[in-house]
């Protein structure tokens, strides 16, 4: 299988042109073009394709490749290795994810930055390896333990999963802080052309805190851990207030036939945001208005965007997840005075196809004129 | 808006992937939005596998379809599976080689394709799946002979010695379909199998007549 | 003062920084050890240390060279992360029995087994210190601690794990040994095999890990002096001091 679509580095250079990737690979080669000089990894289904790719491309860019013995090793091998100031990352699935999630909040603690990619499989335990999106709360909220948070980003499409990929390392980077990048399995597995010409790594930024000995200057240490309530309180305070700008500067939405008045409003994220789309063309062409609001950004979450948006709205607003209802928390929030949201979502790797959205778009729609 | 999806489905190990991978590395060259999604999943160890291709000369929105243009089914389990989702007036091919029966459907274009035994006479067993997607080619609306032909060539670069039998493959997949496609022609059947007109894939064919190769 | 020579001062890769350990721990004495090899190889300014959780967690206090500290037991997958992106740097973890040989066993032996080049001090004093004194995986048959109120017990939770002979079984090349920290001698020796750890690494050879047994009078609930000797006494019969394996010897080879 796949003895087309190998794709090499050279040829990538050579000129641009859209190349037929799956996401998994899109991911990897998307990091080494954000400058990602480590990557560690466990398999675990269904994205260790980023693992298969990376083994292959890695060395290719005098990149560190290595498969770890666990989820737990790998999430702390990324710590010491972000600690030397370099660009790092990992892909995994769900169980995985729980795995890296003590680390995750150790990395949060000591403000380094890390990219993590979590291509969501369905859960809860061991569950099912195929698309999903119940780690919403995990990833939004935090998957360790303490006061912290990171940026999520979730794509659509293999182009954005890409692109999304770089943005986390520039946020990363930017911010000192772990960033997630949380795809579907189907994000993962789909094959969709890529364009990664002007896909490059920003200016670098400063980090006078990397562990690279101290010759020249005095010791520098990268730590989590303060006794003293009063020292740890203003550093909760500071991680506070460095998410509280990333909710004023980073949010990112999409708005699709979002206009001054709907019939229905729809939120919805990642490929779960495209099958709405197919139902919203066929609804337009009934006559129907339904709007959609796509966080990229599912923390810092579009608040204004969703709440703008349902305004005007008929028969209100629909969350649409590959769960049983987790991001449907995010949108009452952001609907605050104007109601509550209604929710449908397939999980345990079932998928709705755009006949069964439609009629559920169209049933609220009805109900709503009633 | 020209848009087309097609459900490639079969054994694992029969090549309904790559056949995927080659209808949609095709369609990019011909400067068409797509889509390849997979099933994925233990049903991949042995099982069932499957992958939906979408072509568009517009963005593709959702990945996953309800009722495809046409239907690939490798084996007996995939076409009950898939033949009731066809879009009225699509497409089915059948590897007759592995399934025993014929299409219930009968407002579709249908072309049996034996595949193994068509693939035993060119000499290598193997290019079986080379003669589906040829057939696939002839049915397609929206992705010609010529740039499939120009991916096939492309997957085989390493191994030139298979290249050769694959293209002839190929070609004899993609005048079966021809056959299929006049003789429907003249019973009345071929409608809606383009959205511009035309007998078929070949009409449409943006790098001229697929009757060049032959 | 004139005409003095110096005979004895504060290792340039030790701050100057009062202990918080116990009276009698020998923490401040393996700290040392490690500093004066970090001196006399010349590398303190490319070194980064890796603490532990557990009593050694604020080594960072005390070490005058980069520091990371680790999550409970993950120090090697940390020195794996750095070393591997930083190769020219030299990379050690200090790590007591509960963080090393209970919790983070998978992560000490994938390191070992991987061959990682940087160096471990593996402090060994048979009790969890931070905690208050419970048992350990190297807790010895019969000894009591505050988990095991009527001495360890192997028929419930097994024998103590003697980790550098578990490491020295692995086939992949490494430098393996045990030292103890009771008395001048035995202080000496432990400071060559540091030494041997830390030069493997600046070769560029192999993993190392130098197995430290040490003191807890506040836990054990000795004297210092008796503590000592309790090292002598109990550990050292079960934990026999030496080189288990050097990187040249053929230990863990299987026939094939």
């Amino acid at each position: 299988m796949g003895c087309i679509m190998i794709f090499s580095g050279s040829e990538a250079a050579a000129k641009p042109r859209k190349l037929l990737m799956k996401g998994a690979e899109a991911i990897g080669e998307a990091a080494i073009r954000a400058g990602a000089k480590a990557y560690f990894c466990y398999p675990i289904t269904p994205q260790t394709e980023v693992a298969e790719y990376l083994a292959r491309r890695m060395p290719e860019v005098g990149g560190v490749f290595l498969q770890g013995e666990s989820e737990l090793a790998v999430a702390n091998m990324l710590f010491g290795a972000a600690a030397t100031g370099a660009r790092v990352f990992t892909s995994t699935s769900s169980p995985g994810f729980s795995l890296m999630a003590e680390a995750m909040s150790y990395i949060a603690g000591a403000e380094l930055p890390v990219v993590f990619i979590n291509v969501m499989r369905c859960g809860p335990g061991l569950g099912g390896v195929l698309a999903a999106q119940s780690d919403y709360w995990q990833a939004t909220r935090n998957s360790g333990h303490g006061d912290y948070r990171c940026p999520v980003l979730a794509p659509s499409s293999v182009q954005e999963a890409a692109e999304l990929t770089l943005a986390a390392f520039e946020l990363a980077d930017r911010y000192r802080n772990p960033v997630i990048v949380l795809a579907d399995g189907m994000i993962g597995q789909m094959m969709e052309p890529v364009m990664l010409e002007g896909l490059a790594a920003g200016e670098p930024v400063e980090k006078p805190w990397a562990t690279q000995g101290c010759g020249g200057r005095e010791p520098v240490v990268v730590k989590s851990l303060y006794l003293d309530p009063q020292v740890l309180e203003r550093m909760n305070r500071r991680l506070a207030e460095k998410y509280a700008k990333m909710q004023t500067d980073e949010v990112q939405v999409e708005l699709y036939n979002v206009r001054e008045r709907h019939d229905l409003v729809v939120v919805a994220y990642g490929t779960m945001a495209r099958i709405c789309k197919t139902a919203i063309d066929r609804l337009g062409k009934e006559g129907l208005q339904v709007g959609l609001v796509r966080p990229i950004t599912l923390f810092p979450f579009p608040v204004d965007a969703v709440h703008s948006a349902a305004r005007h709205s008929a028969a209100g607003v629909v969350t649409v997840e590959l769960s049983q209802g987790q991001m449907i928390d995010d949108v009452n929030l952001a609907l605050g005075e104007l109601g509550r949201s209604a929710f449908f979502g397939r999980s345990g790797g079932m998928v709705p196809t755009p006949d069964e959205v439609t009629r559920v778009f169209r049933d609220l729609v009805k109900r709503g004129a009633a | 808006m020209s848009r087309e999806e097609v459900v490639i489905a079969g054994f694992g190990g029969q090549g309904v992937l790559l056949i995927g991978k080659l209808l949609a590395q095709a369609a990019l060259d011909a400067g068409r939005e797509v889509s390849w999604l997979p099933s994925y999943g233990p049903e991949m160890r042995g099982g069932t596998a499957n992958c939906t291709v979408v072509v568009s000369d517009d963005p593709i929105a959702s990945p996953i379809v309800d009722h495809p243009r046409g239907v690939v089914a490798m084996n007996r389990p995939s076409l009950d599976k898939f033949e009731g989702s066809v879009e009225a007036g699509g497409f089915l091919v059948i590897n007759g080689s592995m399934v025993d029966r014929g299409a219930e459907r009968t407002d579709l274009l249908v072309v049996n394709v034996r595949s193994l035994e068509m693939a035993q006479e060119l000499g290598n067993v193997k290019a079986a799946n080379m003669i589906v997607l040829g057939a696939l080619a002839g049915l397609s609306a929206l992705v010609g002979l010529q740039q499939i032909r120009r991916a096939v060539e492309h997957a085989f670069e390493q191994k030139p010695r298979a290249l050769e039998v694959n293209l002839r493959a190929l070609e004899a997949g993609h005048a079966l379909a021809q056959v299929e496609i006049v003789r429907a022609g003249a019973k009345g059947r071929g409608k809606g199998l383009d959205g511009s007109g035309g007998a078929g894939g070949a009409g449409n064919d943006s790098d001229g007549s697929a009757c060049g190769l032959h | 003062m004139t005409g003095g020579e110096v005979v004895f001062s504060r290792p340039e890769s030790l701050r100057r920084t009062p202990t918080h350990y116990c009276p009698g721990c020998t923490h401040g004495t393996a700290h040392r050890l490690v500093a004066e090899v970090l001196d006399e190889l010349g590398i303190r300014e490319r070194t980064v240390g890796v603490a532990p959780v557990g009593c050694a967690v604020f080594a960072y206090n005390y070490f005058n060279c980069d520091f990371l500290e680790a999550a409970h037991g993950r120090a090697p997958a940390f020195a794996t992360g750095v070393k591997r992106v930083r190769p020219e740097l030299i990379v050690f973890t200090y790590q007591g029995d509960g963080d090393l040989a209970s919790i983070g066993l998978a992560e000490i032996l994938h390191a070992a087994n991987r061959g990682e080049k940087f160096t471990v001090v593996f402090v060994n004093n048979a009790i969890y210190g931070m905690t208050g004194g419970q048992m350990a995986p190297t807790t010895l048959p019969g000894q009591v601690t505050t988990t095991c109120p009527g001495g360890r017990d192997v028929e419930q939770v097994g024998y103590p794990l003697r980790v550098a002979e578990l490491l020295a079984t692995l086939r992949t090349p490494g430098y393996i040994a045990r030292g103890s920290l009771h008395g001048p001698e035995s202080i000496i020796a432990s400071k060559r095999l540091v030494r041997r750890a830390f030069e493997h690494q600046v070769a560029g050879t192999c993993f190392g890990l130098v197995e430290l047994l040490s003191t807890c009078p506040t836990n054990w609930g000795l004297t210092p002096m008796a503590a000592c000797q309790w090292v002598v006494d109990r550990m050292i019969p079960y934990y026999p001091l030496g080189e288990l394996k050097r990187p040249e010897s053929a230990t863990g080879q299987v026939a094939s």
